[in-house]
Order: structure tokens, then sequence, then C-alpha cells
């Protein structure tokens, strides 16, 4: 009898996730939850300033405080050699600041004590003064001509620029605007914005004198980099190092990158030779760790009239703050800002590209993206838009206009990307059926015409998902493979590890879905672990979407591996020659007599009790896999929103999405990454920024000024769905994690742009605070820049 | 986020809670409800040598309505309790409109009402309201007790004319002079959010003709303003359309709002006029009453 | 621990009053000497190591640590441990029993009301007691009784779900208490 896959928790079942049976009963094991004996914990003293030369730090006050162990300054570490730590993008960043400070909240000093309590007591006894410096807190600012050098700790280092970088094609890109019958322009500002887990950051070093070995319970998203990180940070031998990342209350990318605290808990364990804990408050988090973002944007479109594209040109100004830290691809100064376009037939393009150091909190992570696609997409949706509007062209018909079509595939971006499959036009019809655009629009003038302002948005894209594939990615000279290791016990029972680290998508579930499929063991006779580095393969863990497209590609080949060995198996079983049997779901066959059959936990058990003659026995196996290429998953979002004329409020009505992620191995978890992808869309448009007065300070520090949205003012959500399998990946699964983060806001602000319409507003930045929207609906003009913030 | 040392005292008597401030000197701080109090405390913007805890002493969490329509509210009253009586909507539309506005639904199950009002922030919904209905606040020291007028209570920002000794006990709402309406009506980005603006506005009439009328504004100057000007602007006949806007006008004009990241002064002032408006608008006798209308 | 050993600080500073704390934990008597300045939420966690109460923020806005105290949903980091003395606190691990889960915990996972797991019990309690007082809620009272519950994964589409799911669940098994509540 032939196995239902649903029914084993296969591909396409919503299985119910194994971890919730832990995080309900709230017996999660998140870093703060782990003890470990003679524990000591740490807190961090953060520079006020924005920018200051560090005169003199006095911690004589913290030792007198009874259970104070240690403290640590920046003339310490320096004297180990750990003032400064590489960062993921050849930079250099201070561990505690040596010389000056250069953001506000930066690391200056830390203090150990028997309680957190007193730590903290600690940390108000420490005294430093500072000689105030001018601080630098946007691009502008950087490059004035009375600007600062912020790191005139670099020798070679002379101007507050990062980089400048481009790629595309100048000299095509010039002749299509020179053929353009109408340019249309905009300018925009991103704004910064930080991943913000609720759970901050931790972590607990336990260095054991006695065996050497250095133990690190840490929030991490990518385990193996950090273990190859703190080896050559720390100079510790790699098999010396175990990190462990526990149960993680959320990452979004904000637990990529190697922070201070971290490295200062290892040199204080190892100094003390005691375990340190580490728990980072929120402050802390905000201020400190990798934001997302903060990028300007001067956008041109070259446009036929009759709606056709001829070319773009992009130039971006990013603000890195004062340390080059970004999460991305070492050969991409911009990360992936130049997949913009992808899913549209344009001929040339051409970006160029600078970054700048400011004395803001360094990062640049990819926020629930990768690596700067959700700044790609909101530019390219809202140039997309304003260019519509340009050529007075309907916004849905103007993009079916330009869409590459079913059968174009595989296509090649004029950033020289190769998308490989989409059917973007019929996920746009599906959104555009589903929202009732022409009812909508109907309603929208009937509206208009009483006072009302209603406005539809359209946001439609695809984004390359799952970093990566070799060719193309590396971060510091690592190629961005992932791997799985499936070891099938004798019972037909499985245990299976990978090298990404789930932060909530619910690797325990899918991944065992995965095995399921290929092998027909049901899903729930395989566990899942992930974050170990003493006993997980090799991985570059988990952020970019990558994931699915990678460690479970990687999980699909090793089980194919598993089923490759029990073929064998099962021929010695059934006495006929492996070219004689078949397989279905679950079940080796005899292809002339298929009552004949074993089934895979049969050879299981053979492979511990009755191998053939010289077979290796046991049934386990890895797998690296390197993926081909990036997937390429679709979406379209539509927002329809209400403007209130008189408070500039804006309300959103509706939102559909149709993603085309590929084949879903878990559909209800694939619809809960989108609603949360799009809850977090939502949020960027409307509340959630960061930003700094004119001394630096930062604003957006706390959950009283950083607003994340609760369940009252987070929108219901309409999904749809469109499968266009993926083509080289195993299961022809496409990433989904980030899509509706990436897509969403540019559907959120094209809808209150397009309730403005004839208003002559173009442009209003994120985020559309009611009193920035309100200035547009009253002095038609657009409202951009970052939000200011005046001190009168 | 750890709070310094502090003395922590637990009275079950108001004089014993007295004498305690009265001991503790500046330094004491009374906790009630704690939802400011406590968070100051973890950030260390604030370090009281002594806490009173007023949470034992019984007594003091009643809500009552005497037979004249003096409404009185203890020193332990939470706001979860004042957004539960739902008896309040036609004797107190006024609180009944911002009990479920104050803070978070979690904050409001330990926050006080009294507390709020001493804490005295330029943000706090209460301390709008009772100016709106020209409410008072009880005070108790050594030397007895004292009614003080909830505009003259607050003296700036986070400071009020309590003495360091003295308790808050009581709120008082007087009674009406006539049929009462009310509401409030705040700006805020998400539930939680310090107000972008709020106005209380509550009404006394007789027959159509006001009789009283106060405007408290939230969040638009470094203290709870009194719009006296504007509330005066009704008084005295029926709410028209020209006297409502009369009203905007001048509750924008004395607010004193600071431009922030939560929008500029102009605007700030512009949701003042705005939320007055249509606060009175909905109370006009043709109109519907809409005091649970919530704006953002 | 237990009575027969106790370590204690070599150098016990008498200046630093302690007081006794006795609270009923999850139907339990527990009793624990502490600092004034301990925190609910740190009694919970790292005295009593019920680690199921998280701490989320510094400044009472996501509720990642909401326990009930007296019924009452409460936000644990904006309380001090000494407070509780005499109360009654259930936290997520006093909502199921040894062998059945509440029906508030069965929704979350039918619901996929989950992802990191990290806001789900003080998301879980607070639903509690919307279902205590309201037992008919609709979808806007429940976004309105979790909107001083932050969670950044799920979109609360499922959250909602999850509390409306278990409504109905309680409903079925005791149709009385659909008629009011504890109101």
């Amino acid at each position: 009898m032939t196995l239902d896959e649903v029914k084993i928790g296969g591909l396409g079942a919503s299985r119910r996730r194994v971890e919730d049976n832990r995080f309900i009963r709230g017996k999660g094991n998140y870093v703060d939850d782990v003890v470990l004996p003679g524990m000591l914990h740490m807190e961090i003293v953060r520079s006020p300033l924005a920018h200051a030369r560090i005169k003199k730090i006095d911690i004589s006050g913290a030792y007198k405080i009874p259970g104070v162990r240690l403290v640590m300054t920046g003339e310490m570490m320096a004297a180990r050699n750990l003032g400064w730590m590489p960062t993921l993008s050849y930079d250099t960043q201070a561990i505690l600041a040596t010389d000056k400070v250069r953001f506000q909240g930066q690391e200056v000093a830390c203090v150990i004590a028997d309680d957190p309590y007193i730590a903290r007591d600690g940390c108000e006894a420490i005294v430093i003064e500072y000689e105030p410096l001018q601080p630098v807190v946007n691009p502008m600012q950087a490059v004035a001509p009375d600007a600062p050098l912020i790191r005139d700790d670099k020798v070679n280092q002379t101007d507050n620029i990062v980089f400048d970088w481009e790629v595309g094609d100048v000299i095509g890109t010039d002749q299509a605007f020179a053929e353009a019958d109408v340019v249309s322009e905009i300018d925009m500002h991103y704004p910064r914005s930080h991943p913000s887990p609720i759970e901050a950051c931790g972590s607990i070093a336990d260095y054991d004198r006695s065996t050497s070995k250095l133990t690190v319970y840490m929030t991490t998203q990518a385990p193996h980099i950090i273990r190859a990180a703190v080896s050559l940070v720390a100079e510790l031998p790699e098999h010396m190092i175990r990190i462990i990342s526990p149960d993680l209350g959320g990452g979004f990318g904000n637990k990529v990158p190697v922070y201070p605290g971290y490295v200062m808990s290892i040199l204080a364990s190892i100094l003390l030779e005691q375990p340190v804990k580490w728990i980072e408050d929120k402050s802390g988090n905000l201020i400190s760790t990798g934001f997302g973002r903060d990028v300007y944007l001067k956008g041109q479109m070259a446009l036929r009239n009759d709606g056709k594209i001829l070319g773009v040109r992009m130039h971006t100004d990013s603000d890195h703050g004062a340390f080059f830290a970004d999460a991305q691809p070492s050969k991409f100064k911009i990360g992936l800002m130049h997949s913009a376009f992808a899913c549209y037939d344009i001929p040339n393009a051409h970006l160029t590209a600078r970054g700048y150091y400011t004395n803001k909190a360094p990062g640049g992570v990819a926020y629930r993206c990768s690596f700067r696609v959700t700044e790609a997409m909101f530019f390219q949706e809202r140039m997309v838009q304003a260019a519509a509007d340009d050529l007075g062209m309907d916004q849905a018909e103007f993009r079916r206009k330009n869409f590459v079509r079913d059968d174009d595939f595989p296509h090649r971006t004029p950033f020289g990307f190769l998308t490989d499959s989409g059917q973007y036009e019929k996920c746009l019809d599906v959104g555009l059926e589903a929202i009732g655009y022409d009812d909508f629009l109907k309603q929208k003038e009937e509206a208009a015409a009483r006072g009302r302002l209603l406005g539809i948005g359209i946001s439609t894209m695809t984004e390359p998902l799952g970093a990566g594939n070799s060719r193309e990615y590396d971060i510091l000279g690592i190629k961005m493979f992932d791997s799985a290791e499936l070891r099938v016990h004798m019972t037909g029972k499985a245990i299976l590890r990978t090298g990404a680290k789930t932060q909530g998508q619910g690797h325990e579930t899918t991944w065992a879905q995965i095995v399921a499929h290929e092998l027909g063991i049901p899903a729930e006779d395989v566990v899942v672990e992930e974050g170990d580095t003493d006993t997980a393969p090799f991985g570059m863990g988990t952020y970019a979407s990558r994931s699915t497209p990678v460690a479970g590609a990687a999980v699909s080949m090793v089980s194919r591996k598993i089923r490759a060995k029990s073929r064998k198996i099962a021929a010695h079983l059934l006495e006929v020659s492996e070219e004689d049997i078949d397989w279905e779901l679950g079940r080796f066959y005899v292809r002339s007599a298929p009552d004949r059959g074993v089934t895979i936990q049969e050879c299981a058990m053979a492979a511990y009790s009755n191998v053939p003659d010289g077979m290796e026995p046991g049934l386990e196996n890895n797998a690296y896999y390197d993926p081909p290429n990036l997937t390429w998953p679709f979406a379209c979002y539509i927002a329809t929103v209400e403007v209130d004329p008189l408070t500039g409020v804006w309300d959103v009505l509706r939102v559909v999405a149709v993603d085309d992620c590929g084949v879903r191995i878990n559909p209800m978890i694939v619809e809960g990454q989108i609603m949360g992808g799009l809850t977090e869309a939502y949020a960027m448009a409307n509340m959630q920024f960061i930003t700094f007065d004119a001394d630096g300070n930062c604003v957006g520090g706390n959950y009283m000024d950083y607003l994340l949205p609760t369940a009252w003012e987070t929108p219901g959500f309409e999904l749809h769905e469109v499968v266009t399998p993926c083509p080289h990946h195993p299961i022809g699964a496409k990433g989904i994690g980030e899509c509706a983060t990436v897509g969403g806001p540019a559907a959120f602000v094209n809808a209150v742009i397009d309730a403005l319409k004839g208003t002559g507003v173009r442009n209003i930045d994120m985020p559309l605070l009611p009193d920035r929207v309100y200035e547009a609906v009253t002095q038609h003009h657009d409202v951009s820049g970052a939000p200011p913030v005046k001190t009168d | 986020m750890y709070p310094s040392r502090f003395k922590y005292e637990t009275p079950s008597t108001v004089e014993e809670a007295i004498g305690l401030l009265h001991d503790g000197g500046a330094d004491a701080k009374i906790l009630a409800g704690g939802q400011s109090l406590i968070p100051m405390m973890k950030l260390r913007f604030a370090a009281p040598g002594t806490i009173v805890d007023i949470n034992n002493i019984p007594g003091l969490d009643y809500m009552r309505t005497e037979s004249d329509g003096t409404f009185r509210v203890g020193a332990l009253v939470r706001h979860v309790d004042l957004e539960r009586a739902t008896e309040l909507k036609d004797s107190q539309p006024t609180i009944a409109a911002a009990a479920h506005l104050v803070a978070d639904p979690i904050v409001r199950t330990r926050g006080t009402f009294v507390g709020s009002l001493c804490h005295a922030d330029p943000q706090g919904d209460w301390a709008s309201c009772m100016v709106a209905l020209d409410g008072s606040v009880v005070a108790q020291g050594p030397k007895g007790r004292r009614t003080i007028g909830v505009d003259e209570f607050v003296k700036g920002p986070f400071t009020t004319v309590l003495a360091p000794d003295e308790l808050a006990v009581e709120a008082v709402v007087p009674k009406a002079q006539g049929v009462r309406s009310g509401g409030y009506l705040k700006l805020e980005r998400r539930i939680g959010d310090f107000a972008t603006a709020g106005v209380a506005v509550a009404i006394e009439r007789n027959g159509d003709v006001v009789s009283r009328a106060g405007i408290g504004l939230t969040g638009v100057g470094s203290r709870t303003i009194n719009a006296e000007e504007a509330a005066a602007a009704v008084v005295g006949q029926p709410l028209t359309p020209d006297t409502i806007e009369r009203a905007g006008d001048l509750a924008a004009a004395i607010s004193d709002p600071r431009s922030d990241h939560r929008g500029s002064a102009d605007y700030k002032r512009h949701i003042v006029a705005t939320f007055v408006t249509r606060l009175l608008t909905s109370m006009q006798p043709t109109r519907e009453q809409s005091t649970e209308e919530r704006v953002a | 621990m237990t009575s027969l050993f106790e370590e204690v600080a070599p150098s016990e500073d008498d200046n630093i009053p302690v007081r006794r704390v006795e609270v009923r934990l999850n139907g339990e008597r527990r009793a624990a000497k502490v600092e004034p300045r301990l925190l609910l939420a740190h009694l919970i966690r790292q005295g009593f190591q019920l680690t199921g109460t998280h701490t989320g923020c510094d400044t009472t806005n996501c509720g990642a640590c909401t326990v009930l105290f007296d019924g009452e949903p409460v936000k644990s980091c904006t309380m001090l441990a000494v407070q509780a003395h005499g109360h009654e606190v259930t936290t997520v691990e006093g909502l199921a029993t040894a062998s059945e889960l509440h029906p508030i915990q069965e929704g979350f996972k039918d619901e996929h009301g989950l992802q990191c797991g990290f806001c789900t019990p003080g998301m879980m309690l607070a639903a509690k007691a919307l279902l205590d007082h309201n037992p008919n809620p609709t979808e806007d009272d429940v976004r309105w009784a979790l909107s001083g519950n932050l969670c950044r994964c799920t979109g609360y589409q499922n959250i909602v779900k999850a509390v409306l799911w278990a409504a109905e669940k309680l409903r079925d098994a005791d149709p009385g208490a659909a008629e009011g509540g504890d109101e």
C-alpha cells in the first residue's frame, strides 16, 4: 500500500510544529535560561556621546562595591591585542573603545560581578571623562568641508567615505536615456531601522582551564561562523571552541554579526576561569547592534511613451555608521542592491553607490532580507509607481507591460543576475482579482467626490533568496554552501543535523518533512538538531532566507544518499539486482512483482544486521550543498488605505498577498512567515524607525520611541499563492522568510501616495507618520529625508 | 536593567505612610501602581532612597459616586477599575472615554488613577480629564488634609505641589451643573505610545445651553494645559459650529508643543484644534454622541 | 535547595536589607529571601527557576514577562518581588496540568500562533485574563486585549485565531461560562 505523504508529515503537510511542545509550556531554552554553576554576570558601560575623545576612565569606584569581580576597559583589551576586531566587511571595529567613542551607545567598559544588579551598580560607579568632538550624523555631513575624520584609527583613511562602487552598463544606459520620451525621477530615503527581535543578544562564556575548552552559549544565527571568528579574534584553536546557539527569541539578521559583548564575556571567562553571562538590555540592543537600511537613493527611469522602460539609473548613498560591519557578500559593496528590477525586462541599467562613515551605530545587517534587497525592491517599486504616474498609465498595466514573460526564462537581469522561473503576470492577476481592482478604482473615485482619500498600492517583485552560490558569494572568503547530516537508526528512526539555525522558522518541523518526502520515514520519527558546533556539520547559518534553498536542499541530498544505500540493501534483501527494483514512498519493490518489497525501516534494520558482503554497515551520511543559483520567489502585494485629510492618519483597509515561493514544504509555516513579514513591512511604512538629533543622540533607543506595532494596529492579511517550482532546487522550493518584508513596504507607501494622487505629491519618505502625511496633504509637496528631530 | 538599592517600607495605614515619608524626606517615593516609577528606577533615572509601598493600606481602593453626584477615586483604584466600570459611561463620559486609552491593557491593571496625577507627566491622560472636569486631589500630610484643584496641583513637568510628606489619598470630580457630556481623543502612533496630542473635553448643559465646559490638553506643553478660554467660548449658549470652531482655535493657540519625532509643533496644534472640534461636534444634540471614537 | 545546606556569601553585607517573600506560585507555596530591589520577573526566573517568563525590554512595553497576579495580567518586570508577598502568581508553567494542556496552549499550537516562542508565554497569559473576563470575545476584543504584548514573528493574525480557537473550546467544555465570565 502506498504511503499517504501528507499523513506521514511529508511535503505539503501543514504539520503542527514540534518545537511548540516546549514553547507553549514555557520550556524553551533561551540563552538567558541557561544557568551554569559559579556563573558571574556582566554589564556594559556605554558612551553617552556620539563622538568624543576618552580622556580618563576611573574604575576605582566599581571595585569598592562588594561582589564586583572584574572591570575591563579598552586599555585592558588592547593590552591583550583585543582592542579591535575584524568585521564581516573587511573593516575593523572597536571591542571596547580605546582612543575615542564613535557613536552613542558604544561599549567603553564592562563590569563582571556576582549578580547583574551588582554589575550594574559597578557600571554606575565608573567615572569617565570625555572631550566632546563634532558628530557626523548623515552622509551629507560626512563629506562637508569641515567634517571631522571619524576613522582616524585607520592609517590610509583620509575622509569619511567607506567605498565607491558601481555596476551595470553606463554607456548603454546613457544611450537609453538619450532615446527616452520621458525621464521619471525620484529621490528617496529608506530610514534606519532595527531588526529588534524581542529577545536581545546575550552570551555565556565558559572557559575551562583544565581542558582548554571554551564553550559559549550565545544568541547567534550562524554558530559556525562565530566559531571561526572567535578562533581568529581570540587566537584560540578552533577545535577547542564550542558554540551553542540554543533557542533564539527571533533574529531577523540582528544575530548574525560578532558583537563586542560576546568577545568581552569570553575574555572575562578566560581571565576569571568562571562562566560569565552577558544579557544585553533592550536599549543596548537598539542603539549598538546591527541596524538595517539607512540609504538615500536618487533614481531615474528612461521611458517610452507607450510605457516601455528603456533604462534605469540609480545612485545610493548609504550610511554605515562608525564601523563598516555590514553582513554581506564580500564582492558586493552595497549588497544586492543591483538585484533591483529583476522582474522587469529592462535592457540597460547602471548603479553607482557610495558608502559613508558617520557617528552612528555600525551595522547594515540584512534585516529580514538578503543583503540590501529590501532597499532595492522598495526603490524599484516606488520608482515604478512614479514612472507610471508620470506617464499617466495605470499601475497594473505599466507593470504588466514591462514584466519578464513566462517563456523568457532563464532571463539575464539588467545588472547581470540570472532569474530562472516565475509567472509574474499570473501573480498580479490573482492579486488584482482578490482585491477587486476595478471596483476599488470606482470606489476611490466616488469617495474622492465626497472628500475622502482612498488609495491602492501595488508592489511586485522577484528577489534573490538563498545566499548563495559560491561563484557569486562568499563572506570573508568562506563559500556560502550549507550542510546536513542524517543518521538512520536500526529501527528506522532518525536524527538530522544541519548547519542552519532556526530562530522561529520551524526547522525542527520542516526538515523532518523533507526527510519524510525523500525516504518515507514519518516526520515524527525524525528528530532535528541545530546550533551546536560540536555536533552539527559546518554551515553558514540562517539568514537571507537561505535555510530552505541551501540547508533544505542539503537535507534532500543527504536523504537521497541514504536512499541510494538503502536501495543496495533492498536488492540484497529481495535477492534481485538493483536494476530490478523500484522506489515508492517508503518502500523498494521488485518491478516485476510489486508485492515483493522491503520498507525503508526494514532496510535500516538490515544496515545494522544484514548488509551485503563488502558493504560498510550503518545508515548515515552527510551532504554539503552548493546551490547552482539563487532562488527567485515572486510576490505581488496590494494594499488599500484611507487617509484622513484632517489628521494625516492613514488606515489600512485591506492587504492582499500573492506569493510564489515554489513548492511549499509546510504551507502553514510558509503563511506564518508571510504574515510576519507583512507586519514588519507595515511597521516600517508606518512607525518603525531610528533617527538621530544634531548631537548624534539616538532617537529610537527603546520601545517607547522605537515602535513595533501591536495586535491592534496590525492589519489583517489575505493570502494567496501561485506555484512555480524552482528548476534547480531538489524539491522545487524557494526562499520565503523575507519576501513580505522586502516587497511589502512599497505596497503601503504606494497606497498612501496613490490616495494623494493629483495633489502633486510624489513622495513621502518612510515612516509615513501622520504629521508627514498631513504636511503633504495640506502643502501639496513631497516630504523627504530622515524624519527631522528638532530640539526647540 | 536593574534598580539601585533602596529601603522598602510597607505601611498599613495612611498615617504610618505619612510618617515614613516624613522620615524619608525628599529621597522617599511612594509606590502605588509603579508603572512609571519602576521603569524609571530600572533605567536608573530615579534612585529613591526609600520606597513607601502603599499597596497594603486597606480602604484606598474605593470608587464611588455620592448622592449629590460627586465622584471620588481612592489612591489604589487602578486604570482597569475605571475601564470596567460601565456605569461611568453616563455619569463620567470623559473618564470613561479615556480609561481604555491609558497606556496598554496590561499596564492598566496595575497603574493607578491618582498615581498618574501625581506623576504629573505632561503626556498623562488623566490630568487632562481632571482639568476638563475641574477635578481636584485630596492630599493628606502630618497637619491633616487639603484639597487642591488639579490645575494648581500640577506644577510643571513631573512636579506637583505635594509636600514630601504628603500622600495623595483621593481624586475628586465635582458634581455636574446640568447634564454632562464629554470625551477624550488621543493621537498615538501605537497602543502604549506617548500621545502626540490628546484632548479631554467635558461640558455640562441645562437644556441646550452649556453651563460649564472644560478642556484639558495632553502632550502639547511642559505640563497638562487647561484651555480655559477655549472652554469659555462655548459656555452660555448652545453648541454651534461657530463656537466649536472658536474653541478649537483657542485651544490650539494656548498649546505650547515641542517639535519632535512625533510631529512638528504646528501639527500638534492642528491636532488639538481638530480634536476639540471633533469632540464638541459629537456632543451637538443633533449628532449621536461618539465619545468612544478612537484615532490612530 | 534543601534545608541541609545553603551557601552564603563569605562577607555578608549586613547593610543590605533582605525581606522574606511568600507567594502562591502556580498553586504552590513558595518562599524566598530577597533584596527589595529584585524585580518579580527575576524572582520567578532566577529565584524559583521558572524560566518560561521572559524579559524582553526595559520599558514596560513588550509584555514578554506578563504573569497573572491575583488573576490579573501584570508585567512582572515592573513589579518588585517583595510586592508579591501574600499574593497569587500564575506563570506559563501553571497553565497546563501534568496530563493536559490548557486550551489556549492547544490553540497556539494548532493555529500556528507562535514562531520563536519568546513572546508566547506573555501572550497566553494575557489571553487567559481576557477569556476569564470575556468568554465570547470578538476579533477586535482579542486584538485590543493583547495590545500590551509585542510579537515580532507572527503578525498577530494567528495569535488572534489561537485565542478565538481556545475561547470556542472553553465554551464547548463549559457552556454555562459563555453567559458571563467573572465580571
